[in-house]
């Protein structure tokens, strides 16, 4: 593979995923009982054959290095380029955060200078999909394109919630507005590019230079004229978890559709994680689970119906949950009824409690919460 | 040269015979247990968790899916710079001998006494890759040490009535061993040997050198003990209390399975201490479907089930169709069971199909007509990779290997006691 890979991953998301992001980076939020956000993005670039990829964390960072302490479950534990885990840090020329996409790669461009691959493949960490990014390199060279930017026809979504890019017949940009109120077309883009890495490098310097800092307003939308920036469509399932707490919640129940399942879990190249070696999952005499993802080491003692349940959970005796989120850890006590809610990582529902929130606005418990 | 105070030596190279169909393809050590393990994790999970981190498993029966499980250890953390986890197999000497397989349990180990000088041990522990048990064995080695041993044997405290089958340590107050018996018509002691032993390694490798002039099927409980005991050595009895189960047998390997899905089992494997790892390549959500029904059950990851399971244990990536219903059985790995199926009392070993309208465990209990000991509780054994087409019906006692079609079912129906084999023409 002719690239190197780039993770954003330092986002909170500017709050818009309350109190699911107080403990952790939106790359980090776990997704369908056993992954986290990063997962997807990660497996894509290692089953792509990506060999070197680096990480771009920033915000809140312990859990994101926490599960990408060993490269090695991504087959990127390598002697030659393997996983860089890349923070901010102070040294006596400079003691700044990364004050945006671009600043991001800018401070850590002895990554991109040590490298000899002609291309970089930059992704969010924050979104659900499965990509082979070879393809998007072919056509990439194809265009002879400057830059490629892959999107998505997100007709019927709400589109203000993304970059919005008009192209014309060619597929060669036109303009491109970042959450626009009024669009004017549905071809969103996912927040995935290829660029030439001596490009990269290049523009980089020239608009941190002016005091610019961010990849989609200061380059992309910048150069748009410049540059030869095409638009790679993208078929497939793809959602981002850290756009609202509706959409994390959407693309987790997803995973209860058998083809989105059958996608990322049962078809070749598989969405890998760090193990975390719990056994079974142990339906007791009383289960009664329908339509519902269940994590290992989950023991299950009553009704769980259209939820995902993460690894290591316990639903006591007399209990229900439905349409729910239940995150690793948590205790769900005796005759406990919980609906349309995302219970964080170890909370705690002593016996009798209830949690009931609405499709369109899960009520969300905190991590660690005891009721 | 690097020095490790103490390294484990895997016995893992038995075929496990009792078991029948389900070690045709693999060593018992690699047959699989409580869904997502291996019996080898138990021993290779103790070992990690005990601090020893440096571990050779000898192989020689059925050898590849051991070694492709353990590969370099990385499920167990034994993926290491130094020490680590060593595969070692009967091999060629140099010198012009032509090569020999491992003739006895002690025997195996002195044909790999180059392996263990290169790590200079100070001790050696010995196990068996065949019983499911948590252990630590950095408090036996504790006791090795303040009793100043030559060898500490653990021992498990067995029913008297059961002590004649087997190995017994009979001892003095203080648990200091005068004497060794290998299944005693009249126990003397309770003390039954799980073949866990710790050597001073100076003492064993005499033994060995010397054992191996007059024994070339070397054994620990047959020749090597009993050479050290006669030689005066100091060998004492270290008492296990805790759960240890041999899984030797079809029925023992059913039941310790079943005892998992019991509310609280003996055996706990849901505590965050002392885990046991294990090699699951990828380890996906496991889905439930909208008319599924699964009650006192274990359920490993990346199973997909619309039918219905009872009182079972199903292995990875195992695949219920709907209408189907499963009582009182273990589906290993990657087996898929057709729709409206009814399966009761069986084993359905890995990588297996079972198609559609398929009854098994029907009838009448009569034992196995090849293998009567082996078959005779009722439990009708599916071997690796087998194929049962749509709509037979299968009695109790039963084995099917291989690729069977509607021809090796007269009327449909294989009667209790009857087994279908079907051998690969041309690998």
């Amino acid at each position: 593979m002719r690239a190197i890979g780039v993770i954003l991953a330092g986002g909170n998301n500017e709050g818009r995923m309350g109190v699911l992001t107080d403990f952790r980076a939106s790359a980090a939020l776990p997704v369908g009982s056993c992954y986290r956000a990063i997962d997807f993005a990660m497996s894509s670039m290692s089953s792509s054959g990506i060999q070197k990829v680096a990480v771009l964390t920033q915000y809140n960072s312990r859990s994101l290095h926490d599960h990408l302490g060993s490269a090695k479950w991504w087959d990127l534990g390598r002697k030659q380029g393997g996983l860089f885990v890349l923070s901010p840090y102070i040294s006596r020329m400079d003691n700044n955060w990364f004050r945006g996409t671009a600043d991001s790669m800018y401070q850590n461009m002895s990554f991109l200078r040590r490298s000899n691959t002609p291309y970089v493949v930059i992704a969010s960490g924050d979104a659900v999909y499965k990509m082979d990014f070879k393809k998007v390199l072919e056509y990439h060279e194809e265009k002879n394109a400057d830059i490629t930017v892959v999107y998505k026809d997100m007709s019927g979504k709400d589109l203000s919630k993304y970059g919005i890019m008009q192209m014309d017949s060619d597929k060669r940009l036109q303009e491109f507005e970042e959450k626009p109120l009024q669009a004017n077309s549905n071809m969103a883009s996912l927040g995935i590019y290829v660029i030439g890495r001596e490009l990269l490098i290049d523009l980089l310097e020239k608009v941190i230079a002016k005091g610019k800092y961010d990849f989609v307003k200061d380059i992309i939308i910048e150069f748009r004229k410049e540059l030869k920036i095409y638009g790679y469509e993208f078929n497939g399932y793809w959602n981002s978890v850290g756009s609202s707490v509706v959409d994390y919640f959407n693309t987790n129940m997803d995973f209860l559709n058998k083809d989105i399942r059958d996608a990322f879990v049962h078809q070749y190249p598989y969405i890998e994680t760090k193990p975390k070696d719990e056994p079974p999952a142990k339906y007791n005499s009383n289960a009664e689970v329908k339509n519902s993802i269940i994590g290992s080491g989950s023991i299950i003692n009553s009704k769980v119906e259209n939820s995902v349940v993460f690894r290591k959970v316990y639903v006591g005796d007399h209990a229900t949950v439905e349409n729910s989120i239940i995150m690793e850890g948590s205790r769900i006590g005796n005759g406990c009824v919980v609906k349309y809610a995302i219970l964080d990582k170890d909370v705690v529902l002593t016996d009798g409690k209830q949690v009931i929130g609405k499709p369109d606005n899960p009520q969300i418990l905190r991590k660690g919460t005891v009721l | 040269m690097r020095k490790k105070e103490m390294i484990a030596m895997l016995l893992a190279g038995g075929q496990g015979s009792r078991l029948g169909v389900l070690t045709r393809n693999v060593a018992k050590p690699a047959v699989t247990f409580g869904g997502k393990y291996r019996i080898i994790d138990f021993p290779l999970s103790n070992c990690i968790n005990s601090g020893v981190d440096t571990v050779g498993v000898l192989t020689q029966y059925q050898p590849l899916r051991l070694n492709q499980h353990i590969g370099i250890g990385i499920p167990w953390d034994l993926d290491r710079k130094s020490g680590g986890v060593t595969i070692l197999a009967p091999h060629v000497k140099g010198g012009g001998d032509s090569g020999e397989w491992f003739m006895g349990t002690a025997n195996a180990i002195y044909q790999n006494l180059e392996y263990i000088e290169s790590n200079n041990p100070e001790y050696v522990l010995i196990l068996s890759g065949d019983h499911i048990y948590k252990m630590d064995y950095s408090a036996m080695l504790d006791f090795h040490k303040e009793k100043k041993a030559a060898a500490t044997i653990a021992v498990l405290e067995v029913p008297f009535e059961e002590a004649s089958r087997f190995g017994i340590m009979n001892t003095e107050g203080d648990d200091k061993i005068y004497e060794f018996e290998e299944k005693p018509e009249n126990p003397k002691s309770n003390l039954a040997s799980m073949g866990i032993y710790i050597f001073t390694w100076s003492r064993l490798r005499e033994a060995l050198i010397e054992d191996s002039k007059v024994h070339p099927d070397s054994d620990f409980g047959n020749h090597i003990i009993p050479r050290m005991l006669e030689e005066g050595q100091t060998m004492y009895a270290y008492r296990f209390k805790g759960y240890w189960k041999d899984v030797g047998t079809i029925e023992s390997y059913w039941q310790a399975n079943m005892e998992l899905i019991r509310t609280l089992p003996d055996f706990n494997l849901y505590e965050d201490f002392w885990k046991i790892y294990t090699n699951t390549d990828h380890q996906p959500p496991q889905y439930t479907g909208p008319e599924a029904n699964i009650k006192t059950s274990i359920v490993s990851d990346g199973c997909e089930v619309y039918g219905q399971v009872y009182n079972s244990i199903l292995g990875p990536n195992v695949i219920v169709k709907k209408g189907a219903v499963i009582r009182d059985s273990i589906i290993m790995g990657d087996t898929v069971i057709g729709e409206n199926s009814q399966l009761d009392r069986c084993i359905i070993d890995e990588d297996s199909h079972v198609g559609d309208n398929v009854k098994i465990g029907v009838g009448d209990n009569i034992e196995n007509e090849m293998k009567p000991k082996i078959y005779n509780t009722g439990i009708t054994v599916v071997g690796h990779m087998t194929t049962i087409p749509n709509n037979v019906v299968i009695g109790k006692n039963c084995v099917l290997l291989g690729n069977t079609t509607e021809k090796d079912f007269a009327d449909g129906i294989l009667q209790s006691g009857k087994s279908v084999i079907v051998e690969e023409v041309n690998l």
